[in-house]
């Protein structure tokens, strides 16, 4: 190795652009470099960790559209101190990013087939930048479906940019929520339910999987009822990282590193690790 | 050099005790392994201040000491190799360990005694250190003489010699140094039997032994401190009172604690069964798959170590005798 190796855990200072509330405890910060370099080439499904100053550094996906590099959108929920303190976070704030790190949805593989891709909850923010490739490159892929599931209509995230695409004729898109609130008229139950009539070809479909693993787990036996085998599914997982790139040992699942061999997994390589509890 | 001296080690236990002798390395390895030398125990990775409101990194002035390390057993120089590859073999190098070790003189004692917990010679990582040092030396004693039989392993380690007193080790002398060191391979306290242990240890997910053995253990996280190969960390925020400055400080953590696989919501490993299972199953199995070797060299420090005793041999013994609970056919991952 030459000795110009970059230093792999040393933060990269940002300024928030913008910062968004999306739904009660959701949140999109828009960040900028701050030596006039925007170039932040990433792909979709890939993290940076995020660094507060003072309070510490937590992994988060990249939320944003890949083939805009103007600035670095990543989505997340307030529910810890990292988390909680970035969203106190105002216009011209520093923050530190390293990234972007891990594995990556396979748009690239995916063309030709139907793509299916279903989200739970803030799930939707890792795949967000695949739909945004699929969309721009639509000539490319056969039918595309967005099944997502959040826990009440209030809870629905990017929900203008969802109603949106259910607005366009080359995308398929269907709601759904745990509790229905007024005024409510769209699908009410787990997402997974929507799988059986979703307009998908199952043996030429390749899945996109994001959301809470046990969501995940049900949607690979819905999708695996239908046809689509095991090496054509694709899942995000999470767990805890201190680095992200593979020294610190925390987010070991079996064999793998969620941080550089995932966090984007294909299910058949993983079945084994993915079926058992605690691993 | 602590002449006079050897220790007595089993499952739980270690005691000094004296011996007749004049040997300078009539003991087996203690709890500290080099690692603390090479992957601190403590490190402070970057500062941060704010400065008008802005915050600014401050790297540290790079401080890599020269370290000499003298009697390195042939287990331990295996474990070296092993977190080299950890920290330095993939897309990403660990910069402070790279250059610490770039810079580290090797002096290694070949051992000619094993002790109770040493299991080198099933791991194949001794007793008999055969690459990466600088010097290699074999302590032999016998009723007429005192001597080391000595293996240059680099040109430093011969430029080393050259100051030192020395002749050429004769016919005699290299086969007496060769017959110590077997003699140690046939003492071993422990073994472990490795035929396709990765494969036993993936089938082997959930078999009762692993509550059995987590009945027993206290998740002090001792077996991960003391083992040279174990490199998880955790890093850390350290602040100032008036918040102008910040640090992040990296420090050894352990696959033990409820902590270390926190999500939001809770632990992965919330049970102690599957932190066990997770130690053992990365050591034995998920290394070799993620870093082409085992992660264990045979020290036997988890076992003396432990506060109750908890050997590894043992379980993976266990695990190899008892029929799983759920007898599923798995495929190997290769193939997959």
């Amino acid at each position: 190795m030459s000795t110009a190796v970059v230093d792999p855990m040393r933060s990269v200072v940002y300024e928030v652009q913008r910062i968004r509330k999306e739904t009660s405890d959701t949140f999109t910060l828009e960040l900028h470099s701050t030596n006039g370099s925007n170039d932040f080439p990433f792909a979709a499904g890939q993290f940076n960790m995020l660094y507060v100053f003072g309070v510490g550094e937590i992994p988060i996906s990249i939320s944003g559209d890949p083939s805009k590099h103007r600035s670095l959108i990543h989505t997340t929920r307030a529910v810890g101190l990292v988390t909680g303190a970035m969203r106190q976070l105002k216009r011209g704030d520093s923050i530190g990013v390293r990234g972007p790190f891990g594995s990556h949805w396979p748009v690239e593989h995916a063309t030709g087939y139907d793509v299916v891709i279903v989200a739970g909850g803030l799930g939707l923010a890792p795949v967000r930048p695949a739909l945004y490739h699929i969309l721009h490159h639509r000539e490319k892929y056969g039918n595309v479906v967005l099944l997502y599931g959040s826990r009440t209509p209030n809870d629905i995230l990017f929900r203008r940019e969802v109603e949106k695409w259910r607005a366009r004729l080359d995308v398929d898109v269907h709601v759904t929520v745990d509790r229905a609130i007024h005024p409510w008229r769209g699908n009410v139950g787990v997402v997974t339910r929507m799988i059986p009539k979703a307009p998908f070809d199952p043996l030429n479909t390749v899945a996109f999987i994001c959301g809470p693993e046990i969501m995940m787990r049900f949607t690979v036996l819905e999708l695996q009822k239908r046809g689509v085998t095991t090496d054509k599914i694709f899942i995000s997982m999470e767990r805890n990282m201190k680095c992200a790139v593979g020294f610190c040992g925390h987010c070991q699942w079996g064999p793998n590193f969620v941080c550089k061999d995932g966090p984007v997994f294909d299910y058949a390589s993983v079945k084994h690790f993915f079926e058992k509890r605690e691993i | 050099m602590p002449i006079g001296w050897t220790d007595e080690q089993d499952g739980g236990t270690y005691r000094l005790k004296e011996r007749d002798d004049e040997a300078l390395f009539g003991y087996q390895v203690g709890p500290h392994s080099w690692k603390k030398y090479l992957h601190p125990p403590r490190r402070r990775l970057w500062q941060a201040e704010m400065r008008d409101n802005h915050m600014v990194i401050v790297d540290d002035e790079p401080d890599y000491p020269r370290y000499a390390f003298f009697g390195v057993r042939s287990c331990e120089l295996n474990a070296i190799t092993i977190q080299d590859t950890v920290f330095t073999s993939g897309p990403y190098v660990d910069i402070g360990y790279r250059e610490r070790r770039k810079q580290a003189f090797i002096v290694v004692v070949n051992c000619v005694e094993a002790g109770g917990t040493c299991f080198c010679a099933s791991m194949n990582t001794g007793p008999q250190a055969e690459q990466g040092f600088d010097l290699a030396l074999t302590e032999l004693l016998d009723p007429n003489q005192h001597y080391f039989v000595v293996d240059i392993g680099s040109k430093a380690g011969a430029a080393i010699i050259k100051q030192v007193p020395h002749q050429q080790a004769q016919e005699q002398e290299h086969m007496a140094a060769q017959q110590a060191v077997a003699q140690a391979a046939r003492q071993m306290g422990r073994t472990l039997d490795t035929r396709d242990i990765k494969m036993l240890l993936y089938n082997k997910y959930e078999h009762p032994r692993w509550d059995e053995v987590a009945r027993r253990c206290l998740s002090c996280t001792n077996c991960t401190l003391v083992c040279p190969t174990c490199f998880c960390v955790s890093i850390e925020e350290q602040t100032d009172l008036n918040g102008q400055t910040a640090e992040r400080w990296q420090r050894w953590d352990s696959c033990f604690t409820a902590d270390f696989s926190y999500i939001h919501g809770g632990s992965v490993r919330s049970s102690a069964s599957s932190r066990y299972r997770q130690w053992l199953t990365h050591k034995l199995a998920s290394w070799i798959d993620q870093f082409g070797t085992s992660g264990c060299v045979g020290c036997g420090r988890c076992i003396t170590w432990c506060p109750v005793g908890i050997d590894l041999t043992e379980e993976v013994r266990a695990l190899r005798d008892g029929e799983p609970r759920i007898g599923v056919a798995i495929p190997t991952l290769d193939a997959v």
